[in-house]
C-alpha cells in the first residue's frame, strides 16, 4: 500500500469549507483526503505544521506558460515548477501562445503536456476567437470537451463588440466564463504606462484609466444583456470598480481579478526602476489613489479573485527599449506572498477570507466545484509560513523569467511545501524534477 | 562633476552657468575666429549615434567636435547592423570598444540613452530620446536667451504646441526653471502632459490670454504626423489658435525674444513675416548649437585639457 501523510499542529485555513481551526489533523493516501483509519497500517509520514497555515488547493486562475511556441520565455514544465514553488497547486494557462489554443486539439496537446510535466494540475483557457483575431467566434464548447475551463483573447481585447456579444450569449450554454482583458485600443495606442505625472516627466506615452473602464462597462453591459458570464481579467481603475458594483446590484453574473503588483506597486514603480522596462505591465502600474480603491475592492469582496498574470519575458526581450520591450510581469512566485503582504498581513482580510482570493474566489469565477479538506477530495494542499520574511530574488526562480519589479522588496509570508494529488512536488523551496524537464 | 548629459531636468543650477559660460568662451575663442581648429580635444574621438533623422543636431555636434580638433564619425542606424538584429546595446558596445572617449544618441524612444549609459563606461551625450529631452537644445535656448537679455532670472518663458510629445519642451522647461526663469506651457488641450504644475509652471490653452506677458516665446515644430493620433485639429485651426502669426508677434513686447528649434512649417506653427521680425532668435540658436555643444563635448572629454 502507498505511503500516507499525516499534517498535525498547523492551522487549518479552508475557504473552502470556510473552516478556519486549529485542532484538525489532516490525512492523506492515494492522492486524497482520508481519514485517519483509511490511513492505518500504511507507512505513515507525520508532518509537523506547528506554526504553519494548511490551506487546500491555491489556484492562479491568469498564467501565461508560454508554450506551445514560445519556450524561451517559459515552458509548461518551468512554469508548473514555478507555480510548486509559489505553493500554488492550480494553473489557468492563457491561450495566447504561438499558435493560438484555439482548438480542441490544442487544448489537448496543453493537458497532455502538463500531464506529462506532472508537478501542478494546468487547467487550459481556449481562446474565444479563432487566432484571437477578434472576428470570428471559436469552438468553445468543443474546447471545453477537452479541457477547457474559460475562454480569453487575453493579451487583446476582443475588440468587437458585437463579437463579446455572441461569445457571452454563447457561454450561458457553457460551464466557464468568458475572461476579458478590457482595453479600448484606441485609448491607449502607442502607449507603455499610465498616463499621469511620471508618464509626463519621463516622456512615456501613457494610457488613461478610461481605456480599461470603458471596456469593462461595455462588457459588463453585455453580460447583463446575454445573461452571459464574465469574469474581468487584471482590473485596476477606480470606474472598472463601479461597473462591477453595478453589475452586482443587478444579480449580472460578473467575477474579476486583481494582480498583486497592482496591489504592491504604484506608477512611483517608474522613479525607483527609471527606463527599465521591467515596470512595463499591461494594465500599467496604477497612482496610489487607485491602489487603494482596489485593495478596498477586495476587501469589501467585490474582487473576489487575486491572479498573478504572470506574464515571463526572456531577459533580451526586457533589455529592449522601453517603448519596444514586451509588457509583463513573473509573478507565480510572488503570488501567494503578495497576497499575504498587501492584504492579510495589514489586516485587511482575516487569513480565511484573504485565502479565498487564491481558493474559493477562482472556483467561483471559473465555475468548478471543490469541497476542500474533505474525505474523499483531492488532496492539494500548502503548508505557508505565515511569518517569513523574504526578499524576492528573480535569480532564485523556477521561472525562465525573471522579470518582476517587486525584485529587492521584502515580502511576509511563504509557501514551505506544496502537495498536489496527495504527492510533495515542493518541500522547503525545492521542486521535484519536472517530469520534461530534459525537453524544454 | 557631471559624467554624461542626459537630461537637463535636476542639474545644478551651478553645472548649468558653468556650461553656458563655457559655451560663450569657446563661441569667442574658437567659433568666431577665422581660424577655427582648436586642439583642446585633439586626440579625441567620439560617435554620433543617431538612430533617427536629424540634420541640424547631428552636423552641430559634428563641426563642434571638430572644431575643438576631435575625430567624429556618424552613425546611422538605418542600414546598419542594428538592421541585422544586434540590440541597441551590444551595438554601443562595440563602437565603445573600439576606443571612442563619448557617444552622442538620439533615439526615437524615450530613456534609450540614459539606459546606454548603464552599459557602458565612456561619457554618453543625450542628442534627444523620444519625448524626453534634449539637453543640448535646452543649453542652446538658454545661451540665446542669456546673449539677448544677460539674464534668466524671474524671466517668463512661453513654450508653445505640442508639450506632450516635445523633448525640447522638456529640457527648456528644466533648464529655464533652474536658472530662475518661470514658465507658461502652451498648446491645444490634448497636448498638456500632466505633472508639471507648480508655482513655477503653468499650462494653458488660452494662448492669447498669455503672449503679453512672455519675456521670451519658444515656438515649437508642429509634428503633422501625430494628427490623427492626438487631436491635433486641422494646420489652419493650428495656426489660427496657436500659430505665431504677425497680429500676434504685435502683441509681443517689444523686448520679448522669439525662439524656434526648428526646422520650422512657416505658415502654420510660425509665419514668414515673423522669422525675419528682429525678435527672432533663430540664426543666434543655430550658432550657439555649435558652441553648447563645444562646451559639452568639452565638459565631458577635456580630460586634464579641461580648466
Amino acid at each position: 500500500m502507498n505511503e500516507a501523510i499525516r499534517i498535525r499542529g498547523g492551522r487549518i485555513i479552508d475557504p473552502y469549507r470556510g473552516v478556519d481551526r486549529n485542532d484538525e489533523d489532516v490525512w492523506i493516501a492515494d492522492g486524497r483526503f482520508q481519514t485517519a483509519e483509511e490511513c492505518a497500517g500504511r507507512s505513515l509520514r507525520t508532518w509537523d505544521a506547528q506554526g504553519l497555515w494548511v490551506v487546500p488547493r491555491l489556484v492562479d486562475m491568469h498564467v501565461h506558460l508560454r508554450e506551445p511556441g514560445q519556450s524561451h520565455k517559459e515552458t509548461i514544465a518551468t512554469g508548473s515548477q514555478a507555480a510548486a514553488n509559489g505553493g500554488i497547486a492550480v494553473i489557468a494557462a492563457m491561450p495566447n501562445t504561438t499558435p493560438v489554443v484555439d482548438t480542441p486539439e490544442l487544448v489537448e496537446w496543453v493537458k497532455l503536456r502538463a500531464k506529462t510535466v506532472d508537478l501542478v494540475r494546468v487547467w487550459p483557457i481556449g481562446a474565444v476567437s479563432v487566432r484571437s483575431e477578434s472576428e470570428e467566434l471559436a469552438d468553445l464548447y468543443r474546447m471545453q470537451q477537452t479541457g477547457a475551463v474559460a475562454f480569453s483573447d487575453d493579451g487583446k481585447p476582443v475588440v468587437s463588440g458585437g463579437l463579446m456579444r455572441a461569445a457571452l450569449t454563447y457561454s450561458a450554454t457553457l460551464t466557464g466564463p468568458i475572461i476579458s482583458h478590457a482595453q479600448d485600443p484606441t485609448l491607449s495606442a502607442g502607449a507603455v504606462v499610465h498616463e499621469g505625472q511620471n508618464a509626463g516627466r519621463l516622456g512615456l506615452s501613457g494610457m488613461p484609466e478610461a481605456a480599461e473602464s470603458v471596456m469593462v462597462w461595455r462588457d459588463v453591459i453585455l453580460a447583463g444583456l446575454t445573461g452571459g458570464r464574465l469574469h474581468v481579467a487584471h482590473v485596476t481603475a477606480p470606474e472598472s470598480l463601479e461597473a462591477l458594483s453595478y453589475a452586482r446590484a443587478r444579480a449580472i453574473r460578473v467575477s474579476a481579478e486583481a494582480a498583486p503588483h497592482h496591489l504592491l506597486l504604484t506608477d512611483d514603480a517608474l522613479q525607483e526602476w527609471g527606463y527599465d522596462p521591467v515596470t512595463k505591465v499591461n494594465p500599467p502600474l496604477r497612482p496610489d489613489a487607485s491602489r487603494t480603491a482596489l485593495i478596498e475592492a477586495i476587501r469589501s469582496g467585490l474582487v473576489e479573485v487575486v491572479a498573478s498574470d504572470h506574464a515571463p519575458h526572456h531577459a533580451d526581450e526586457k533589455a529592449r527599449p522601453y517603448s519596444d520591450a514586451p509588457f509583463g510581469i513573473s509573478g507565480l512566485e510572488t503570488l501567494l506572498s503578495g497576497v499575504i503582504t498587501a492584504i492579510i498581513n495589514p489586516g485587511l482580510l482575516s487569513p480565511l477570507d484573504g485565502l479565498a482570493l487564491l481558493t474559493r474566489g477562482p472556483h467561483h469565477a471559473l465555475n468548478i466545484p471543490y469541497r476542500g479538506i474533505e474525505v474523499g477530495e483531492v488532496a492539494d494542499v500548502t503548508l505557508i509560513d505565515p511569518k517569513r520574511r523574504w526578499e524576492v530574488d528573480p535569480n532564485k526562480f523556477y521561472s525562465l523569467g525573471h522579470n518582476t519589479p517587486l525584485a529587492g522588496h521584502a515580502l511576509v509570508g511563504q509557501a514551505v511545501a506544496t502537495i498536489v494529488g496527495g504527492r510533495v512536488v515542493m518541500e522547503d523551496g525545492e521542486v521535484l524534477h519536472a517530469g520534461l524537464s530534459n525537453l524544454s | 562633476m557631471i559624467r554624461h548629459l542626459l537630461g537637463l531636468e535636476g542639474m545644478p543650477r551651478h553645472e548649468l552657468e558653468g556650461l553656458l559660460e563655457k559655451a560663450a568662451r569657446l563661441r569667442r575663442d574658437v567659433l568666431e575666429q577665422p581660424l577655427k581648429k582648436s586642439t583642446l580635444l585633439r586626440g579625441r574621438a567620439f560617435v554620433n549615434l543617431f538612430f533617427e533623422a536629424s540634420t541640424r543636431t547631428k552636423t552641430s555636434f559634428e563641426l563642434a567636435g571638430k572644431y575643438l580638433g576631435a575625430d567624429v564619425v556618424n552613425f546611422q542606424g538605418k542600414g546598419s547592423s542594428v538592421e541585422k538584429g544586434e540590440t541597441l546595446y551590444d551595438t554601443a558596445q562595440n563602437i565603445a570598444a573600439m576606443g571612442t572617449d563619448l557617444l552622442v544618441v538620439r533615439h526615437g524612444t524615450s530613456g534609450v540613452p540614459i539606459e546606454l549609459q548603464r552599459h557602458l563606461d565612456i561619457p554618453v551625450v543625450n542628442a534627444g530620446d523620444g519625448f524626453h529631452e534634449h539637453p543640448t537644445q535646452g543649453l542652446l535656448d538658454m545661451r540665446t536667451v542669456l546673449d539677448a537679455r544677460g539674464r534668466l532670472d524671474n524671466l517668463h518663458l512661453l513654450i508653445v504646441g505640442d508639450i506632450l510629445h516635445s523633448r525640447v519642451a522638456r529640457s527648456d522647461l528644466w533648464g529655464f526653471l533652474a536658472m530662475g526663469a518661470w514658465v507658461t506651457l502652451v498648446g491645444p488641450p490634448s497636448m498638456l502632459p500632466e505633472g508639471f504644475q507648480t508655482d513655477r509652471v503653468r499650462l494653458t490653452s488660452d494662448l492669447d490670454a498669455v503672449i503679453g506677458e512672455a519675456d521670451v516665446v519658444q515656438v515649437l515644430r508642429i509634428q503633422k504626423e501625430r494628427k490623427a493620433m492626438a487631436g491635433m485639429p486641422s494646420e489652419e485651426e493650428y495656426r489660427l489658435r496657436w500659430g505665431i502669426t504677425p497680429e500676434r508677434a504685435r502683441w509681443l513686447s517689444p523686448d520679448a525674444l522669439i525662439l524656434h528649434p526648428g526646422p520650422q512649417n512657416r505658415g502654420v506653427e510660425i509665419d514668414s513675416s515673423v522669422m525675419v521680425d528682429p525678435r527672432t532668435c533663430i540664426a543666434q540658436q543655430v550658432t550657439n548649437g555649435v558652441a553648447v555643444r563645444m562646451a559639452v563635448l568639452a565638459r565631458l572629454m577635456g580630460g586634464h585639457h579641461d580648466e
